[in-house]
């Protein structure tokens, strides 16, 4: 953060926790740390521990499906299942996610992975934990953990930033802006250009400013998203159970002013903001992942060695534990009719490979059903392993030291077995590959004004909607015959004339000679 | 021997060229905005589109009034007498130097065929270009208006139907400005509003 700014954020708190007593020890574990703040935040850990950042669990209250991190099966590395060691890293705790459940201690709360302000950060492999001081990990790998020093850590506690957010949320799918695409690190001191609302020199939101929490529950869910707001800017004293993070509970229902402004304002009723105002994402120069073939992973090079393969742009494009990769920057967006419904293809339920691709996660939607709205999405193409027998995906056990990690061993029966034996599912012991689809709605990096779409990239026969169907577009659809016969008719019209006019000439001259 | 008419007046003149010019105007907009060619860009075809059709709008307001106080709107009134006759002169008695079967007059300046044409015109594909024309600037509003049922693509389709009509009207109509006394004489008449009859 710039100085300057650091300084007037320092002004309008009232608390400096670097003079707090219980701050001035030096901490031995993040669990300790926790004690400390809970001594003064008495509610904070508990109500953390009712959030989706503790629990990786959600009810879907439109259809009853059992969601979260706990539960699905994506196309990236697929499942947390038996991987939380790795995958819990990012769980906000200190290894309180294990494969038996969650160990619901309040001091396993990691208050700092939010409320830091200087740099923080947990080693991968440690469920979450964070090292006080300098480890060995793997013992005898040589691979040093350099250890935090976490009473510096907590006394610059402070309000959440795009850093901290980011910290995990840019780092989705396992690296710097691989799973979403409209979430990377580029966000952390983005210009104009990039986001206009984040932008160092302007707005300068922090991701929170529009995820607004209460209570520390953080607004704003993909698995429950708001299609559709239809109400306008957010008004205090109207509490209300609305989600402060959609455009609308800022900028309304008619948020468009001056030149076109009526007609913009009309699309509103068709169209998600992100539609036009995000015309691209991955645009702040870190690639996304768009595609992932797990059946090209296993390959060694002639040394029996594990090798990876990275393009010109220092992208790997192949790693023997993870497959084949596609990446992109500054990607369109497909675009699809949303109305906050999702249905997700969970582990155990059954997989036509017939029926390819299969959607990890289906977003309804509907012309026609008055609460849909055009949405951009990434769609993220996946090729990954499914039981053909009990024709269901997999959960696989790719990370840790056993013998049965994929990433380990590269034997797929044996990180399958693992893997589901720890979902508590069926594996015939067959293993093949089924091609996947998963949908992430973009709705961050939301370009300036003068970048919004243009109406032709739309309203034109091969636009950016030329897939979306229930809508009529004008410039886009047509009746083929309609168009053809009235340009035959004009044509014939204007033959016909020029025939008359020719025979009259003729005529004229035929009878000026015979006088 | 050939001696002239007062015809046209002034506002009638000013109603026809600006009218042209609109319509003209409105058909190379529009037909881009349906995806015929590229001119101005969609949004600038748009916008002037929606410009012009206003402009139109106002322009009609005027036409109407004058219409109506002058009762000048009993030119319209149709008539089948004399049909044939014109249909005869234009696909015979025009190549055989024939004079017009209709003399113009203004109290009857247009020729029964013009009648039923420009009837035509301002009573069936004028009314569906307009109705179409303001539903699709409104289109958000239907559910309003308890139109919600009106589909989109098919008001578009009438727009579009009408939109065709005045392209063909304008190709034969501005032909048939040729088949006066002289080539020019119609459209002289049309500035100046005197009109050479023989």
């Amino acid at each position: 953060m710039d100085p300057a700014l650091a300084e007037s954020e320092r002004a309008r708190t009232t608390a400096d926790h670097s003079k707090f007593k219980e701050l001035q020890q030096d901490f031995l574990s993040g669990p300790e740390v926790t004690r400390a703040c809970l001594s003064c935040h008495t509610e904070a850990a508990k109500q953390v521990m009712h959030t989706l950042h503790w629990k990786w669990e959600t009810i879907n209250p439109k259809n009853q499906q059992r969601l979260g991190k706990r539960h699905v099966v994506n196309n990236f590395c697929t499942s947390v299942g038996s991987n939380l060691h790795a995958c819990a890293t990012c769980h906000v705790g200190y290894a309180a996610m294990t494969d038996k459940g969650l160990i619901e201690e309040p001091e396993r709360v990691d208050c700092l992975v939010c409320h830091a302000t200087v740099s923080y950060s947990k080693p991968t492999g440690l469920g979450g934990n964070v090292v006080a001081k300098d480890v060995e990990l793997p013992p005898g790998s040589g691979n040093v953990i350099r250890g935090q020093n976490l009473r510096k850590i907590a006394q610059s506690v402070g309000k959440t930033s795009r850093r901290s957010c980011g910290t995990c949320h840019f780092m989705g799918g396992g690296g710097d802006g691989v799973k979403h695409g409209d979430l990377d690190s580029s966000l952390e001191d983005p210009d104009r250009k990039l986001d206009v609302h984040m932008d160092v020199e302007g707005l300068n939101f922090t991701c929170a400013t529009c995820h607004q929490t209460d209570g520390h529950r953080v607004p704003g869910s993909r698995y429950t998203p708001t299609a559709a707001d239809k109400d306008g800017p957010m008004i205090r004293g109207k509490g209300s159970e609305r989600n402060p993070a959609t455009c609308q509970s800022c900028h309304g229902q008619t948020p468009h002013k001056g030149r076109n402004a009526g007609k913009l304002n009309d699309h509103t009723v068709k169209l998600a903001c992100q539609t036009c105002h995000v015309p691209a994402y991955a645009r702040g120069g870190i690639a996304t992942k768009l595609s992932w073939d797990w059946s090209t992973a296993g390959r060694r090079d002639a040394k029996g060695k594990q090798f990876v393969v990275k393009d010109k742009d220092g992208n790997k494009i192949y790693e023997s534990r993870k497959g084949s990769f596609t990446f992109g920057e500054n990607v369109k967006p497909q675009y699809m009719w949303l109305n906050g419904e999702v249905i997700y293809t969970l582990p155990g339920d059954k997989v036509d490979k017939s029926a390819e691709p299969i959607y990890i996660n289906r977003y309804l939607g509907s012309p026609d059903d008055g609460r849909s709205r055009i949405w951009p999405v990434k769609v993220f193409h996946g090729n990954q392993p499914y039981d053909p027998v009990n024709k269901t995906l997999v959960v696989t056990h790719l990370a840790g030291a056993d013998d049965t990690a994929y990433w380990t061993n590269l034997d797929w029966h044996k990180a399958i077995e693992t893997g589901m034996r720890t979902a508590g599912l069926p594996f015939s012991g067959q293993v093949d590959f089924i091609r996947t689809l998963s949908v992430w709605p973009i709705t961050h990096m939301v370009a300036p004004k003068e970048d919004a779409l243009a109406c032709a990239e739309c309203h034109s026969r091969d636009g950016r909607l030329a897939k979306v169907e229930g809508v009529y577009i004008p410039g886009r659809d047509h009746i083929p015959l309609l168009d053809q016969t009235a340009k035959w008719l004009a044509i014939l019209a204007l033959a016909g004339v020029l025939v008359h006019a020719g025979i009259r000439v003729y005529a004229h001259i035929a009878r000026k000679r015979s006088h | 021997m050939t001696q002239k008419v007062y015809i046209f007046k002034r506002f009638e003149r000013f109603w026809h060229w600006s009218q042209a010019g609109l319509i003209i105007f409105l058909l190379i907009t529009g037909l881009e905005i349906h995806g015929w060619y590229s001119l101005f860009g969609f949004e600038r075809a748009y916008n002037n589109h929606v410009i012009a059709a206003w402009t139109l709008v106002g322009l009609w307001v005027f036409a109407i009034f004058w219409h109506f106080t002058t009762g000048e709107w009993r030119q319209y009134i149709p008539t089948t007498k004399n049909v044939m006759l014109m249909v005869r002169y234009y696909t015979q008695g025009i190549f055989r130097g024939e004079p017009h079967p209709h003399r113009q007059t203004a109290l009857s300046k247009h020729n029964p065929l013009q009648r039923l044409a420009y009837l035509f015109m301002l009573v069936v594909a004028g009314p569906v270009i307009w109705t179409t024309g303001w539903l699709l600037l409104f289109y958000d509003q239907w559910g309003n208006w308890g139109l919600a049922d009106l589909s989109l693509a098919t008001v578009a389709t009438w727009h579009l139907i009408a939109a065709y009509t005045f392209l063909l009207f304008l190709i034969v109509h501005v032909y048939l400005t040729t088949t006066g006394a002289t080539p020019l004489s119609h459209i002289k008449a049309m500035i100046t509003g005197w009109e050479e009859v023989h």
